[in-house]
């Protein structure tokens, strides 16, 4: 069974809670003294039928103000698929909650009200999801019941969105009308719709073809730690621990480390001692090679033809996520690359993104709270990267203020600086 | 050739990479380890992480004094198995140093008193990353608990005030006396542990399969009859086929009658089943709705 991740998104009363609450519920993935204690909390505030919003809103600063404040994670299977929901809140800190549920998700589930369109927050979370790339995306149009089930709006609101998103690098895209509060094709197909031939929601989600969004190409292996138990047991035993994060690595590959630039060849792959035929993203292998090299933590393997980009100049989106500090030139901050930690330096930022109007903004002296700028950074040490789009592993990173240990940016690299 | 992952594997790795993350990252974690299903699963993978290496932390356990008897078997056979070092922090011995108020009445619990124990030995050993067994689909405060999550000197959780964890680059920064909560289970479901269990065999207390026990009907749920629970006018124990599907003390887990004896017949049950692990066994949720956020605000696991 496969495991996707998707990341839902909305605007305020779009109906997203009500659609997930009818996934997890049509899927039977709630349960009776959930349901119930759901079913309580409506009646004590007087809600006129029950709210599966309220399955969702975890805090009890969220139950009290009725709103969202953070990602929450939701989990359900089918037969064919296990999911993982990163839940994003439309309105509050929209752009720090998109943006860190859309960094893990396969798919992203969009949400637009029938009777409005689209909105400046779908662009804006259309625009959000591509910037992460996400590689599919759903556009649900929801209720549909409200507009008398038209094909007419539908249609309207599929070529306008068509339109703005070829402006955009999305990969995949889909549009499902949809009545999340009736159960109109999410998880069963829709009577009311007949004009509507496509899949229902779940189908989609259980049917997109995922297996070719990794990087199985570019082989990319950080080293995490090195295992020597030093035991009578296994006395020679050594090997770089970590996660495959691009390509395929097989015993007797030719392998080439950073940053030494030595080479050498794959002995073994293991986990917990049990060989492994091949490695994959996203595996976790024990990799032992056949000479005895200084490689360490923040190290890299990949082949001797087809190695990162390696330097100390980035060139990189950034989406600001902190209050209180900003982004400007000449800041500095601690950055997490892979498995390899630096200090950076801000050396320019070039502009601010307006994600609504996508226009840029070049006289904008610095990045405040879900702002998102492009920006050159010099780091202490050099870095294997790939660009964002080729790999979003090797391809990412977050700033750290060293002040408070906070973590205020993301960054997505779009090659070397020049 | 096929590239495909099992949502197992795909679990397992995620785990695997997140454990091995903080002993690269921060240099005094410990594992808290009660026995119950999920911290025997993470203690598995943490194994898995380093073997042929062995364990390269110890593990700790905050014993209410309330335990079932085969979960302290089944712990100390572990930690044997393993040569690993426990450290166990004592309610009881924190209530009789007077650092804890035992609560009063037949109602009365150990469960909310584990957080002064808990936070002294972390205190007192200065571990400064704290490997729980906590998953999201557990509880609706939890859904919303980072991988890497922050406490301060307090021990104190915000969750209004976390950190974005993006793609899976955690971030273990802190300074002297904070410390870090890490939950490498956070995105398996309960599920997930069980068919995890089948399929490493991984060992478990028996209390997890059916078995005969002394029980009394509370609150809608069945207790094991314990000295530690008197009963109430009313309350009458008799003798039922039983096995828990969560394992705390002995005065907040409630058991399931069930027949359930291997892990594939538990299995069949729990896909089966209409109520929630918690729901169907946990009186500590049941003093409000927040009851879990509440807890974990003040340090709780």
């Amino acid at each position: 069974m496969e495991l996707l991740r998707f990341a839902t998104a909305g605007s305020v009363d779009d109906g997203k809670s009500t659609l997930i609450g009818r996934l997890l519920h049509d899927t039977r993935s709630i349960l009776e003294d959930q349901l119930a204690a759901v079913e309580r909390t409506s009646r004590a505030r007087g809600d006129e039928y029950v709210n599966l919003a309220l399955l969702l809103d975890g805090l009890k600063a969220e139950r009290e103000q009725g709103i969202t404040i953070d990602v929450a994670y939701r989990y359900f299977a089918t037969a064919q698929r296990k999911f993982i929901i990163a839940d994003t809140p439309g309105h509050l800190q929209y752009t720090r909650n998109m943006v860190t549920g859309a960094s893990t998700a396969d798919l992203a589930l969009i949400l637009v009200d029938a009777r409005k369109g689209v909105l400046e927050q779908t662009r804006r979370h259309a625009f959000l999801a591509s910037l992460l790339r996400v590689p599919h995306l759903v556009l649900c149009v929801n209720k549909m019941d409200l507009v008398g089930f038209d094909v007419a709006v539908f249609e309207r609101i599929r070529e306008e969105f068509r339109q703005f998103s070829m402006k955009l690098d999305v990969a995949d895209l889909s549009f499902i009308p949809i009545s999340a509060l009736g159960g109109d094709n999410v998880v069963t197909r829709s009577e009311r719709m007949p004009w509507y031939q496509g899949s229902t929601l779940l189908h989609h989600l259980e049917n997109v073809h995922i297996a070719s969004d990794r990087n199985l190409i570019h082989v990319r292996f950080p080293v995490q730690s090195v295992l020597r138990p030093m035991s009578s047991k296994f006395p020679d035993y050594r090997a770089y621990a970590g996660q495959v994060l691009g390509g395929v690595l097989r015993p007797g590959d030719e392998v080439m480390a950073l940053p030494s630039g030595f080479t050498t060849r794959i002995r073994e792959l293991d986990l917990a001692g049990r060989p492994v035929a091949q490695a994959f993203p996203p595996m976790s292998v024990n990799v032992s090679l056949a000479d005895e090299l200084d490689i360490s933590r923040g190290d890299m393997l990949c082949r001797p033809g087809n190695p990162p980009l390696v330097g100390q100049d980035l060139d990189a989106m950034v989406c600001w996520l902190a209050e209180g500090v900003s982004l400007q030139a000449g800041a500095r901050f601690a950055l997490k690359h892979t498995t390899r930690s630096a200090r950076a330096q801000v050396k320019q930022l070039h502009y601010r993104l307006d994600v609504n109007t996508l226009s840029r903004d070049e006289t904008s002296p610095r990045l405040g709270l879900n702002e998102i700028g492009r920006v050159t950074l010099r780091t202490t040490v050099p870095l294997f990267f790939d660009e964002y789009r080729r790999n979003r592993h090797t391809g990412s990173f977050i700033l750290i203020d060293e002040a408070t240990n906070a973590t205020v940016g993301a960054g997505m690299i779009n090659g070397p600086a020049v | 050739m096929s590239y495909e992952l099992s949502h197992l594997d795909a679990l397992e790795a995620e785990s695997v990479f997140i454990i091995r993350e903080v002993v690269a990252e921060l240099d005094s974690p410990v594992l808290l380890f009660s026995g119950g299903k999920d911290s025997a699963v993470m203690l598995h993978l943490a194994v898995k992480a380093f073997a042929p290496a062995p364990l390269p932390f110890p593990l700790m356990h905050v014993d209410t004094g309330h335990n079932f008897p085969e979960v302290l078997q089944y712990r100390d056979a572990r930690v044997a198995e393993l040569g690993a070092r426990l450290h166990v922090a004592s309610v009881q011995e924190a209530i009789d140093g007077g650092r804890v108020a035992e609560e009063k009445g037949p109602r009365a619990s150990r469960n909310r008193a584990q957080t002064v124990p808990l936070l002294e030995a972390i205190e007192k050993h200065r571990f400064n990353a704290v490997f729980g067994g906590a998953r999201r689909d557990e509880e609706k405060a939890r859904a919303k608990e980072r991988v890497f999550s922050f406490r301060d000197e307090f021990g104190q959780w915000d969750p209004k005030n976390q950190r974005p964890e993006l793609w899976s680059l955690y971030n273990g920064r802190h300074r002297r006396g904070e410390h870090l909560r890490v939950f490498p289970l956070s995105n398996w479901t309960e599920l997930d542990v069980w068919q995890y269990i089948a399929r490493e065999g991984v060992a478990l207390p028996s209390i997890y399969f059916s078995h005969r026990r002394e029980v009394f009907r509370r609150d809608g749920m069945l207790m094991a009859w314990s000295p530690y629970l008197p009963l109430l006018p009313g309350e009458e124990v008799s003798t039922a086929s039983v096995r828990f599907r969560t394992v705390g003390d002995m005065t907040c887990t409630a058991c399931v009658e069930s027949d359930a004896v291997t892990v594939s017949e538990v299995i069949t049950e729990i896909v089966a089943s209409r109520v929630t692990e918690r729901g169907a066994s946990r009186a500590d949720d049941k003093f409000s709705e927040t009851a879990m956020e509440d807890r974990k605000r003040e340090g709780y696991f």
